[in-house]
């Protein structure tokens, strides 16, 4: 018997977590003689007051949408990819390589063969630890752990001795070329005659992760696949009963994982940098857990979860530039959230539920 | 390579080993326990920002090790509550941590020191000190052993030799008493130990305070011992390889030592480019030595060198069942 | 509170007037929103085996586990040799000498036997005095009880019926008075429960209280002093087991009269649909497990497979249901199945007209967090019927279900809830109305009746039976004896991977069939 009904589930013990890391977040900003309250009106008006602030809160939560689904896509196969990180990475790479590959005449053209090249990638990096753990039973956590720091050396390497333009002392790969530049939300808009900042770099990769969210859902809810992924990460042995490959599963969840991880360079590399730098990913991978983890695996929860993220992010920029708070503060905030809303969910769920219980003995007995 | 050459590749593995090996024996006693760790980075990181910050403020580096300790323990109780009081997950408890710990040194640093997230170097009292071991400057002169005890052995910090000892110690803890029967009992079969009148909660956040101990420790002689001072993020993945030697050893003491002395070495090598072209008759790009520890995990992982079998109770929250 | 005796039994050798070895006095507990134990009274005598029936989810263990120290009781009082004694943990437990052996057996696999023993019960901080002493006393009891152990031997090295008596000897090597064994028959065969009863009447005669938890009246019957009876939480009633039957037991368990046998008519074989030959399975240990099984079962038939779990039932089951890989042939409807290669899985096995209600329903017929309907499409949610096109039909499927859980009894005929909501009785008919409804020819049944209330267990049966009516193959798998004698029309016994014999359910007994399920087989050939 459930002893809570679905709401406080899914959106009360969620929603409380939350604010407990927002308290705590709070105390932090006290703690280094900052005032809370000013920094919040900061972070809201830097994020959210202008087209400026949305077109920088927008384009994170692009990055974000697409490394959340990807986390839930696997979690809904019981699989922990903390690899996101890695194969985004190698996602960009697949991506620059598509880019600098042919001297693309026009955006939509690029796209998708970027899209391709940058699921691919993605989808590869995640191929080897979802085949061990398949055929070998290698813990998956441990190999996509070890593939972000592999990924990260991959990476180093091509930039040095690959993709670095001769003369140049930074490692990073040449401009692409004009044609793979993608609209901006304010060539976008402008179609339709709205008017929207130039100089934000949210692009048309936004509305392909809306779209992926709607494709994740119809996947996870709505085909056999999904279905049949769903029932393996509730239950190995009943899948296996029912004739459902666990291999299969386990390879194609973390090939669609992945690849959903690669796809985010469209926005970051492609639509943003322009070029293919170090580090380009920044620690969305992880943040991906966090989105997915306060979405609980929904691909609304996970637009939503991501929005916050990218409201946190812009906001966090925000901090830096006008209140001098390093912009750590947001790997801080962050790690509250994934405590709260993650680690620490039986701390809120629990008196909750006792509340809930007591509530429904007391109604039993005043019948 | 000459002789000099490879003594001085060898005392710079010990230099790099000694913060990895305190960090895989503290996941071995949380992992032997039934807690998997992959917040030893936050651990360590934590620790190191707390000691140089007070060993700075002081002048002690003994105080900024308390303090190092301390921190590390805090979060090492963090990990306890959510994950053996609360049973949460322990992964995410561990992602949790390593981000609190990468985004509060460097806020606390900045708040403290304004010099960008780092602390200002370390002098005298407030570093650990090379310590010349007994007849170190008259056996010298001895062919072969005399560089080996005089050069390699000698002239370490003195948490070099706490971490050297520490693994004998772990070993006898581990197998040789009651408390080290029970650790290993809980991580396999906690319903065993609970049935049997002892307490799991409590075995496993003895643990979990040693691993805060020993990350404690290694952070401590990262920024204290290793370095001069506290640099942000300057842990970069120690944390992550000691799980990777961790899984190398099979969760075994000794073999921790020999693992985490070949992925010291490894580092010692990254940092030698000049040697590194001498030993390889190619051109052997310096990312891929950064890597091999861990491409050497899903090597063992994958199976193909012995299976790696760990602890059967690990990462599972323990609930008596109905 | 049914009271048909006086509360204490007969012990041998116990003083008349001396205070019961266990009183618990109005013993509640509930879990979230189920109250598993209400208003629990029990007396039992020091010296004597007393038995606690009841069915799955009666409580039994529940209030085992709180004399243990396991759960905390919400309210009551327990005494221990007339002395008010609070139990807050199990090491409270061990003090007070309670030691109890549970249904899953709680050692840790990869320690020795010794290792085991001494766990919890150290003598000092260091291993080295612990262990020599305890190799000493441990050697002393097991020749005390004849119950002989290799110190050494790892747990996961050892049979089920040895790793048993490592928990009996822990619990002694604690000084434990009072035993408590919760369904220790349950992977014995019937020579080793005879063993096990004969250990408990030698540690009754040295005065040792002993409590027998256990759902088979036979083992009450056999081995009890007096029985309490529970039912729903509640302690219905307790009696001397001399003066009571297996029928009024039964009555007092379900709370009505029980028809302890099946009704139905003989059987009218027609053609063979499954065909077992020289099957063999080798496990991931290189352990053998099946060692050549061949059988046939025919259409309008039941063929039920007896044996002491562990024998190789599961295996043959999974085999046939496509999960366990083997070597040999098996025909259905005269076309051999694949049993290495790609269509060696669940899904091939469906769609040759195999249905498989698997024995451990939680672990594998269910996913326990899905929804009623999710799981009634579950195993053939590849078929176009539950699909349109690219997408799969839910509402169609819920449609379905509806009916499905109407023809079934489900109760509550609910297709949103989560498998987990429901009892064990109507979570099987789930299984049961999705797999009897795809109208195979050949249906595997696995324990259909385990953790099963009585009143479904008459419901499920007449299913199968009528299945059986309706001209299909029928495969039954069960440790209950009862179950295998009143089903079947055939019974094949399993012994160490291998059919020791077949009988027919009207020319054969229990006592027959045991021998065989211990492997002996008496002089004729199999039938």
């Amino acid at each position: 018997m459930d002893v809570m009904p679905k709401w406080a589930d899914v959106v009360l013990v969620p929603l409380i977590s939350l604010l407990l890391a927002f308290a705590i977040s709070a105390l932090v900003i006290l703690g280094i003689g900052k005032d809370p309250v000013e920094a919040v009106k900061l972070m809201v008006t830097g994020a959210f007051g202008s087209t400026y602030g949305w077109g920088y809160t927008l384009f994170y939560a692009t990055n974000f949408i697409f490394t959340g689904l990807a986390f839930a896509v696997a979690s809904h196969a019981s699989l922990f990819n903390i690899g996101s990180e890695g194969q985004a990475t190698l996602g960009g790479l697949g991506v620059a390589l598509v880019c600098l590959a042919l001297p693309w005449p026009h955006w939509a053209l690029a796209l998708p063969a970027a899209m391709i090249g940058g699921a691919l990638f993605g989808a590869a990096w995640a191929f080897l630890p979802a085949w061990l753990q398949a055929k070998r039973g290698s813990h998956i956590v441990i190999t996509t752990i070890m593939f972000n720091f592999i990924g990260a050396a991959v990476l180093n390497y091509m930039l040095v001795n690959v993709l670095r333009p001769e003369g140049s002392q930074d490692p990073a790969s040449a401009n692409f070329p004009p044609g793979t530049n993608l609209p901006t939300l304010h060539e976008i808009l402008g179609v339709f005659g709205i008017p929207f900042s130039k100089a934000a770099p949210v692009n048309v990769s936004f509305l392909i992760a809306l779209l992926a969210c709607v494709l994740v859902w119809l996947l996870i809810w709505r085909t056999r696949f999904g279905f049949e992924l769903r029932a393996f990460g509730k239950s190995e042995s009943a899948a296996v009963y029912a004739g459902i490959s666990p291999a299969r599963i386990i390879i194609v969840a973390m090939l669609i994982s992945g690849g959903l991880s690669g796809l985010m360079a469209i926005n970051n590399v492609m639509g943003e940098a322009e070029r293919l730098v170090l580090n380009s990913v920044e620690g969305a991978g992880f943040i991906g857990i966090a989105v997915a983890l306060m979405g609980r695996n929904h691909p609304v929860g996970v637009a939503l979860a991501a929005l916050l993220f990218g409201f946190l992010y812009q906001g966090g920029a925000e901090l830096a530039l006008w209140m001098s708070i390093p912009r750590e503060l947001i790997v801080v905030i962050q790690g509250l959230v994934i405590l709260f809303t993650g680690a620490l969910d039986n701390m809120v769920r629990m008196p909750i539920e006792k509340l809930f219980l007591a509530m429904r003995r007391s109604a039993k007995a005043g019948e | 390579m000459d002789f000099s050459t490879l003594i001085q590749i060898l005392d710079s593995t010990l230099r790099m080993a000694t913060p990895l090996l305190l960090a895989c024996l503290a996941g071995l006693f949380s992992e032997r326990s039934g807690i998997f760790d992959i917040g030893l980075e936050a651990k360590m990181l934590i620790s190191a920002f707390f000691s140089a910050a007070v060993a700075y403020e002081t002048g002690s580096v003994w105080l900024g090790l308390l303090a190092g300790i301390g921190s590390s323990l805090v979060f090492a109780a963090i990990h306890g509550v959510a994950s053996i009081t609360f049973r949460g997950n322990q992964l995410i408890s561990g992602v949790a941590l390593n981000f609190l710990a990468a985004g509060m040194t460097v806020l606390i640093a900045q708040n403290w020191f304004q010099q960008g997230g780092r602390t200002p170097s370390l002098m005298g009292g407030a570093r650990f000190e090379p310590l010349t071991l007994p007849f170190a400057d008259s056996l010298a002169a001895v062919p072969i052993f005399g560089p080996l005890y005089a050069e390699l052995l000698s002239g370490h910090s003195i948490l070099v030799y706490v971490a050297l000892l520490a693994v004998p110690a772990s070993w006898w803890v581990l197998f040789r008493t009651r408390f080290g029967l029970r650790l290993r009992a809980v991580g396999e079969n906690p319903a065993a130990v609970d049935t049997a009148g002892v307490s799991v909660v409590a075995l496993r956040y003895s643990a979990v305070a040693i691993a805060g101990l020993l990350c404690g420790i290694a952070g401590a002689y990262m920024s204290t011992g290793l370095g001069a001072g506290f640099v942000k993020d300057m842990t970069a993945g120690r944390g992550y390889i000691a799980l990777a030697a961790l899984i190398f050893a099979k969760w075994r003491p000794w073999y921790a030592l020999s693992a985490c002395l070949l992925f010291g070495l490894l580092q010692a090598l990254a940092l030698r480019t000049d040697v590194v072209a001498r030993i390889f008759p190619f051109e052997m790009p310096v990312q891929l030595l950064d890597s091999l520890p861990y491409i050497l995990t899903v090597v063992i992982l994958a199976g193909f060198v012995g299976k790696a079998i760990p602890p059967r109770a690990g990462g599972t929250p323990y609930v008596k069942e109905r | 509170m049914k009271d048909l005796a006086d509360n204490s039994g007969q012990p041998s050798g116990a003083m008349p007037d001396a205070p019961p070895a266990i009183e618990l006095r109005g013993i509640s507990k509930a879990f979230g929103p189920v109250q598993a134990n209400k208003d629990i009274s029990l007396s039992v005598a020091k010296g004597a085996i007393h038995g606690i029936i009841g069915e799955n989810g009666a409580g039994k263990s529940t209030l085992m586990s709180i004399l243990y120290g396991f759960y905390k009781a919400d309210a009551g009082e327990i005494l221990i040799n007339g002395a008010p004694t609070d139990i807050p943990d199990s090491q409270a437990a061990i003090a007070a000498g309670i030691g109890m052996v549970f249904q899953h057996f709680k050692l840790v696999e990869n320690f020795s036997v010794l290792e085991n023993v001494v766990l919890g019960a150290e003598d000092g901080a260091l291993l080295r005095t612990t262990m020599s002493k305890a190799r000493k006393h441990l050697t002393e009891i097991a020749e005390e009880y004849e119950m002989n152990v290799d110190p050494d031997a790892l747990i996961e090295e050892i049979g089920v019926g040895m790793q048993q008596r490592v928990e009996i000897l822990k619990s002694l090597y604690r000084h434990a008075d009072i035993l408590i064994l919760d369904e220790p028959t349950g992977v014995l065969t019937p020579a080793e429960a005879d063993h096990l009863f004969r250990i408990l009447r030698g540690l009754k005669d040295e005065g040792k209280t002993i409590i027998l938890i256990t759902h088979k009246l036979r083992e009450i019957m056999e081995v009890t002093d007096t029985v309490s009876v529970m039912r729903r939480g509640e302690m219905t009633a307790t009696v001397k087991t001399a003066e009571t039957s297996p029928e009024e037991l039964a009555e007092l368990m379900v709370g009505r009269k029980v028809l302890l046998r099946v009704d139905k008519k003989p059987a009218q074989p027609g053609e063979t649909i499954l065909k077992v030959s020289d099957l063999r399975v080798v496990d991931d240990d290189n352990v053998e497990r099946l060692k050549g099984v061949s059988l046939q079962v025919r259409a309008g038939e039941i063929l039920g497979i007896a044996g002491v779990a562990g024998n190789g039932q599961s295996e043959l089951l999974n085999v046939l249901g496509g999960i366990t890989r083997a070597t040999g042939s098996v025909q259905v409807n005269g076309q051999e199945i694949d049993l290495t290669g790609k269509h060696s899985d669940g899904r091939s096995r469906r769609e040759r007209g195999i249905s498989h209600v698997p024995e451990d329903r939680q672990r594998a017929g269910l996913i326990m967090d899905f929804s009623a309907w999710e799981n009634i499409v579950f195993g053939y949610q590849w078929d176009p019927a539950c699909n349109n096109g690219m997408l799969m039909d839910n509402d169609g499927i819920r449609r379905e279900t509806a009916g499905k859980m109407e023809r079934f009894d489900v109760r509550p005929p609910d297709c949103y809830l989560a498998a987990k909501s429901f009892s064990g009785g109507n979570q099987q008919k789930i299984v049961l109305a999705r797999e009897i409804e795809r109208n195979p020819d050949l249906l595997l049944v696995g324990q259909p009746t385990r953790g099963v209330d009585i009143g479904a267990i008459e419901f499920i049966h007449q299913r199968i039976i009528e299945l059986r009516d309706a001209g299909k193959a029928i495969l039954l798998v069960s440790v209950e004896l009862d179950e295998i004698m009143g089903l079947s029309d055939r019974i094949a016994v399993m012994f160490d991977g291998r059919i020791m014999g077949e009988r027919l359910p009207g020319e054969t007994d229990e006592r027959e069939l045991g021998l065989l399920m211990a492997g002996v087989t008496s002089g004729e050939g199999a039938a």
